[in-house]
C-alpha cells in the first residue's frame, strides 16, 4: 500500500458524533472559561488584574542591557538600583547571558523620561562598558490610552464579527460565531494569565489575530452547515451538523497543522521578542479549531435555526428523532 | 477548467513577474541596487524602527502651562487697562480659570466692562468681530474676564506648530540623520530617528524649552533671607546650575529676552581657554541691553535659562555693541548646545516625553535574522506537510502558490514602503502558512465531487467554483480583523496589521488564480484519468 500522498491513506469520511459529546465539552467549556476569568480577573485591580502586566498599559520603562562578552553581573545591577529607591525593580536574565533585563515603574510624580534616563546612568556606572540595546519607557497618560483603545479594538472586532456573520448567515449563526469568539478570547486571556506572559501591545495583537483566525475557522464549518442545511431539508438538525463538521474535518485539521508549524518554528527562532506572540496565536489556533467544532455549531443548534418554509426547529426535535 | 480565459494567465504571468521584480532590491547588497538601470525598482523593504533600530519619541505639548501664561498675561492687561481708565478695584485674581476683579464705585461697573471689552484679548481668528476673552459680571460689583475655549484651543495648536518648527530647526543644526517629526493629535509630537540607538543628545536638544532671560539681581535681600520667606515685591528666589551660589533674588521684570537674540556661536574664552557662548542681539535689544547697562555700572545682572541662572556678572560698562557672551560652567558639548537652542529660538511651552522606544541597531539585526530563519523553517515545514498530504503534483502548486504570494506581498510592501516591523514578519509567517487554507478548501472540495460521483474534469470546475465563496467569507473576516488591528495599533502592531491585510488580498489572488492556472495547464498537458488526490 501506497503512503503517500497521505490524503488518499487517511478516511475518506469520518463518522464522529460531535453532537452527542458537545452537552460534555460544553459543560467543560464553561468550567475552563469561568476558570480562566476568574484567574485573569483576580486580583481585581486595573489596569491588568491579574495578568502580567507590560508597561504599555502600566506605564514605566523596560531597559534590555548587553555586556557582551562578559556575564552580566545582575545581583550587581539589582543591588545598585535598590540604592535608588525607585520601589519594584526587576532584574533578570533575558535570552543569552551577556543580555539582562530591567524593567520598573516611575515612582509617583517623576518624570519618566529622566527616571529611566538616571537607571542608565546608574547602570553605566556599576557594569561597564555596558550597551542598551533597546529602551522603552512609557507615560501614564499614554499607558492608560492605549489599554483603553486596546480593549475597544477587542471589543470592536467581536462585534464587527457579529455584524458579517449575521449579514452573511443568519443571526444565530453570528451569536454561535461570537459565542465562540469569547470562549476563545476568555480562555487566551487565562493561558496569558496562567503562563505570565507578558499582556501588552504586542499580546492584544495576538488576540486580535486569534479573532480573524478563529472566526475564519467558524465560517468555513458554518458554510459548509448552510450547504446541508438546503441539501437535506429532512435531516435532523444535529445530524447536519455532524455531517458538515466531518466533511470538513480533514481541512480543518490540514488548515490548523500548517498554521501550527509556522507558529512552532516562531516560538522556537523569533527570539525572546515574538515569543509571547507565537504561544498565544498558538494556543489560540488550537482552541479556535476546537470551539468551532464544539461551541460554535451547538449554540446554534441551541437556538434553532429557520429552514425551507420558516419552520423553526429548536433543539428539542432534534434530539426527539433516534 | 479548460476555459481557462486568456486574462488569467496573464495576470498571474504579471503578478508574479512584477511581484519578483519589485521583490529583487530586498536581495541584492545596496551597492549593486544602485547599479540597477534606471527602469527597474530600486527599493528595498522599508524596515521599522524595531528592525533597524532608531528612537521613537512622542512629546506632549504642556498646554497647562501655556494656559497659566495667557491668564498671568491677562492678569497684567486687565491692571493696566482698570488703571489708566482711572477705575478703581480690589481683589484681582485667578478664580477657575478665569480673572475676576471687584469695582469698587458699583456705578463703574459698566464703564469697567465697556473699557475691558476692547482693550484685552486678541481678535478670534474665524469669527468675524469676535474676541478670544468674554468680559462677564458675578454680581456683588465682581467683574469677570475669561477665555473663550476656542482661545485655548488655538493656542495649544499654534504651539505644537512653532514646536515643530523650532524642533527641526534645532535637529538641522545636530547634524544627525534626517529624524522625521509630525504632529499626532492635538498636542503631541512624534519623532522618529531611524538609525539613532542613544536618544540622549536629541532628547537634550528637543526637549529643552531654552527659555533665555536677562533679569538684574536684586541686591536688596540676601539668598538666605529670600528664602526663609522674605522675597521683597516684584522679585523671585531663581535656583542657579552654580553650586557656589545655589539661588540668586532677581527682578521678575525680564529686562532683555531670548526672542531678541540673532545669533549665538560656542567659542572659547581667549583668556581662560573655558568654553562660552557669544551672542548678538537684534537692533532692538541691542538698545535695551545698552540702557539698562549704563543705568546699572557695578550691580549683576542675572542669565536665566529656563528658570535657572546660569550666570550673574557685574557690569563693568555700559555694553553697547549689542553683543556679549555667557560665561557658565560649559563643557565643549554643552556650549555648542546650548548655542543652538538659542540659535533656534525657545520653545512656546515646555515639552514632555510621553513615550520612548529606543531599539539598538545590533538587535534590530537580530531581529530580522530570527524572523528570517523562523520564516525558512516555518514555511519549509508547511511546503513539506503539504507534499506529503497532497503529492508533488498538488502540494508542489501550493508551494508555488506560496512563492507567488511571497514576492507579491514582499514587492507590494517594497514599491509602497509600507513599514515591515518584528511582529509584522510574524503576520507575514502567519499569512503565509494559512495562505495554504485556500488551496486545502478547492482540494477538499474537489474530493467532495469526485465522490459525489463527478466526472474529473467537473469535479476540478466545481472544486474551484464552490470553495471560492467559502475562501472569500474566510479571508474577509481575517481583513476585518487586520482593518480593526490598523485602527488600534501604535507603530510596530500597525505594520503587523498592515502585511496581515496585503497578505489576505494576495492570498485571495494567488491561492485561486495561480492554483487554477497551473492545474489547467497540467490537465492540458497530461490529460489524466484519475486526480492524484482522490
Amino acid at each position: 500500500m501506497k503512503f503517500w500522498p497521505l490524503i488518499k491513506v487517511l478516511p475518506v469520511r469520518t463518522h464522529f458524533r460531535f453532537v452527542r459529546l458537545a452537552k460534555y465539552f460544553s459543560i467543560l467549556s464553561i468550567l475552563a472559561v469561568v476558570t480562566s476569568l476568574a484567574l485573569t480577573l483576580y486580583p481585581f485591580k486595573p489596569p491588568c488584574f491579574g495578568m502580567a502586566c507590560g508597561i504599555d498599559f502600566k506605564g514605566g520603562t523596560v531597559l534590555e542591557i548587553s555586556t557582551a562578552p562578559q556575564a552580566v553581573d545582575v545581583s550587581r545591577v539589582r543591588a545598585a538600583l535598590a540604592s535608588m529607591h525607585l520601589g519594584d525593580v526587576q532584574v533578570q536574565g533575558f535570552g543569552a547571558p551577556s543580555s539582562a533585563m530591567v524593567k520598573f515603574q516611575t515612582p509617583e510624580g517623576a518624570s519618566p523620561s529622566d527616571t529611566a534616563d538616571a537607571v542608565r546612568a546608574k547602570i553605566a556606572q556599576t557594569v561597564s562598558p555596558v550597551r542598551f540595546v533597546k529602551t522603552d519607557v512609557v507615560g501614564p497618560k499614554v499607558s492608560s490610552e492605549l489599554l483603553t483603545k486596546g480593549l475597544l479594538a477587542l471589543g470592536g472586532a467581536i462585534l464587527l464579527m457579529l455584524v458579517y456573520i449575521w449579514f452573511r448567515f443568519e443571526l444565530q449563526f453570528g451569536l454561535g460565531a461570537v459565542a465562540a469568539l469569547f470562549h476563545d478570547v476568555f480562555l487566551t486571556f487565562g493561558l496569558i494569565t496562567l503562563a505570565r506572559i507578558e499582556f501588552n501591545l504586542t499580546a492584544v495583537a495576538a488576540l486580535l489575530t486569534i479573532i480573524g483566525y478563529s472566526m475564519n475557522d467558524t465560517v468555513v464549518v458554518f458554510d459548509r452547515f448552510r450547504e446541508n442545511l438546503r441539501k437535506y431539508k429532512r435531516m435532523p438538525m444535529a445530524e447536519i451538523i455532524d455531517l458538515s463538521i466531518n466533511e470538513m474535518l480533514t481541512r480543518t485539521i490540514i488548515t490548523s497543522m500548517t498554521a501550527v508549524f509556522a507558529l512552532i518554528a516562531l516560538a522556537v527562532f523569533g527570539g525572546p521578542n515574538l515569543w509571547g506572540l507565537s504561544i498565544i496565536m498558538l494556543f489560540g489556533i488550537l482552541i479556535g479549531t476546537y470551539s468551532s467544532i464544539y461551541i460554535a455549531a451547538p449554540v446554534i443548534l441551541l437556538w434553532g435555526v429557520k429552514r425551507g418554509e420558516d419552520e423553526v426547529e429548536p433543539l428539542k426535535t432534534a434530539k426527539a428523532r433516534p | 477548467m479548460m476555459t481557462l480565459s486568456r486574462w488569467k494567465v496573464i495576470l498571474v504571468v504579471l503578478a508574479t513577474i512584477f511581484g519578483a521584480l519589485f521583490t529583487l532590491p530586498n536581495v541584492l547588497p545596496p551597492d549593486m541596487r544602485e547599479q540597477l538601470p534606471g527602469f527597474l525598482p530600486k527599493k528595498a523593504l522599508n524596515l521599522g524602527l524595531d528592525l533597524q533600530g532608531g528612537s521613537y519619541l512622542l512629546y506632549s505639548v504642556d498646554t497647562q502651562a501655556l494656559r497659566n501664561e495667557r491668564l498671568t498675561n491677562l492678569t497684567e492687561d486687565v491692571r493696566k487697562t482698570l488703571t489708566d481708565a482711572q477705575i478703581p478695584f480690589t481683589d484681582l485674581g485667578q478664580v477657575n480659570g478665569a480673572l475676576s476683579a471687584r469695582i469698587t464705585d458699583p456705578g463703574q461697573l459698566a464703564k469697567a466692562q465697556n473699557a475691558l471689552r476692547n482693550a484685552v484679548g486678541a481678535p478670534l481668528a474665524g469669527v468675524a468681530g469676535g474676541r478670544d476673552v468674554t468680559v462677564g459680571s458675578a454680581g456683588d460689583q465682581r467683574l469677570t474676564v475669561a477665555f473663550v475655549p476656542e482661545a485655548f484651543d488655538a493656542d495649544a495648536s499654534r504651539a505644537v506648530e512653532q514646536s515643530i518648527e523650532i524642533i527641526r530647526r534645532r535637529i538641522d543644526q545636530l547634524g544627525t540623520r534626517e529624524p522625521n517629526i509630525v504632529r499626532q493629535g492635538k498636542d503631541r509630537i512624534v519623532i522618529e530617528a531611524a538609525g539613532e540607538s542613544d536618544p540622549e543628545r536629541l532628547k537634550n536638544v528637543v526637549g529643552q524649552t531654552a527659555k533665555l532671560t536677562f533679569q538684574m539681581v536684586d541686591d536688596s535681600v540676601s539668598a538666605q533671607e529670600a528664602a526663609a520667606g522674605r522675597v521683597p515685591p516684584g522679585s523671585e528666589l531663581v535656583p542657579s546650575t552654580d553650586e557656589l551660589a545655589p539661588a540668586y533674588v532677581v527682578k521678575k521684570r525680564a529686562e532683555v529676552t531670548g526672542e531678541m537674540l540673532v545669533d549665538a556661536q560656542a567659542r572659547f574664552d581667549q583668556q581662560t581657554g573655558q568654553p562660552i557662548v557669544q551672542f548678538r542681539f537684534n537692533g532692538q535689544g541691542a538698545r535695551r541691553f545698552g540702557d539698562v547697562s549704563s543705568q546699572n555700572i557695578g550691580r549683576r545682572f542675572a542669565i536665566v535659562l529656563d528658570n535657572k541662572v546660569i550666570s550673574a556678572p557685574v557690569i563693568q560698562s555700559a555694553i553697547t555693541g549689542g553683543s556679549g557672551q555667557i560665561t557658565g560652567h560649559f563643557t565643549e558639548a554643552s556650549a555648542n548646545d546650548l548655542a543652538i537652542l538659542l540659535r533656534a529660538g525657545a520653545l512656546p511651552a515646555p515639552l514632555k516625553v510621553e513615550e520612548q522606544r529606543t531599539v539598538g541597531a545590533e538587535l534590530g539585526a537580530d531581529a530580522v535574522k530570527a524572523g528570517a530563519i523562523s520564516a525558512v523553517v516555518g514555511l519549509a515545514g508547511v511546503v513539506v506537510f503539504m507534499i506529503v498530504m497532497y503529492g508533488g503534483l498538488f502540494g508542489g502548486v501550493s508551494l508555488v502558490g506560496l512563492v507567488v504570494n511571497g514576492l507579491m506581498i514582499i514587492g507590494f510592501m517594497s514599491i509602497t514602503q509600507a513599514t515591515l516591523t518584528l511582529p509584522g514578519i510574524a503576520g507575514l509567517i502567519l499569512t503565509l502558512s494559512v495562505a495554504v487554507d485556500a488551496n486545502v478548501l478547492i482540494y477538499e472540495r474537489m474530493r467532495d465531487e469526485l465522490r459525489a460521483g463527478r466526472g474529473l474534469l467537473s469535479a476540478m470546475d466545481a472544486g474551484f467554483s464552490r470553495a471560492m465563496g467559502t475562501i472569500m467569507d474566510a479571508n474577509i473576516t481575517h481583513l476585518l480583523s487586520a482593518a480593526i488591528l490598523f485602527g488600534f495599533g501604535a507603530g510596530p502592531v500597525k505594520g503587523f496589521a498592515w502585511t496581515l491585510s496585503i497578505g489576505v488580498l494576495t492570498t485571495v489572488f494567488s491561492a485561486v488564480l495561480v492554483t487554477q492556472v497551473l492545474l489547467a495547464w497540467w490537465y492540458r498537458a497530461t490529460r489524466p484519468k484519475v486526480l492524484p488526490i482522490a
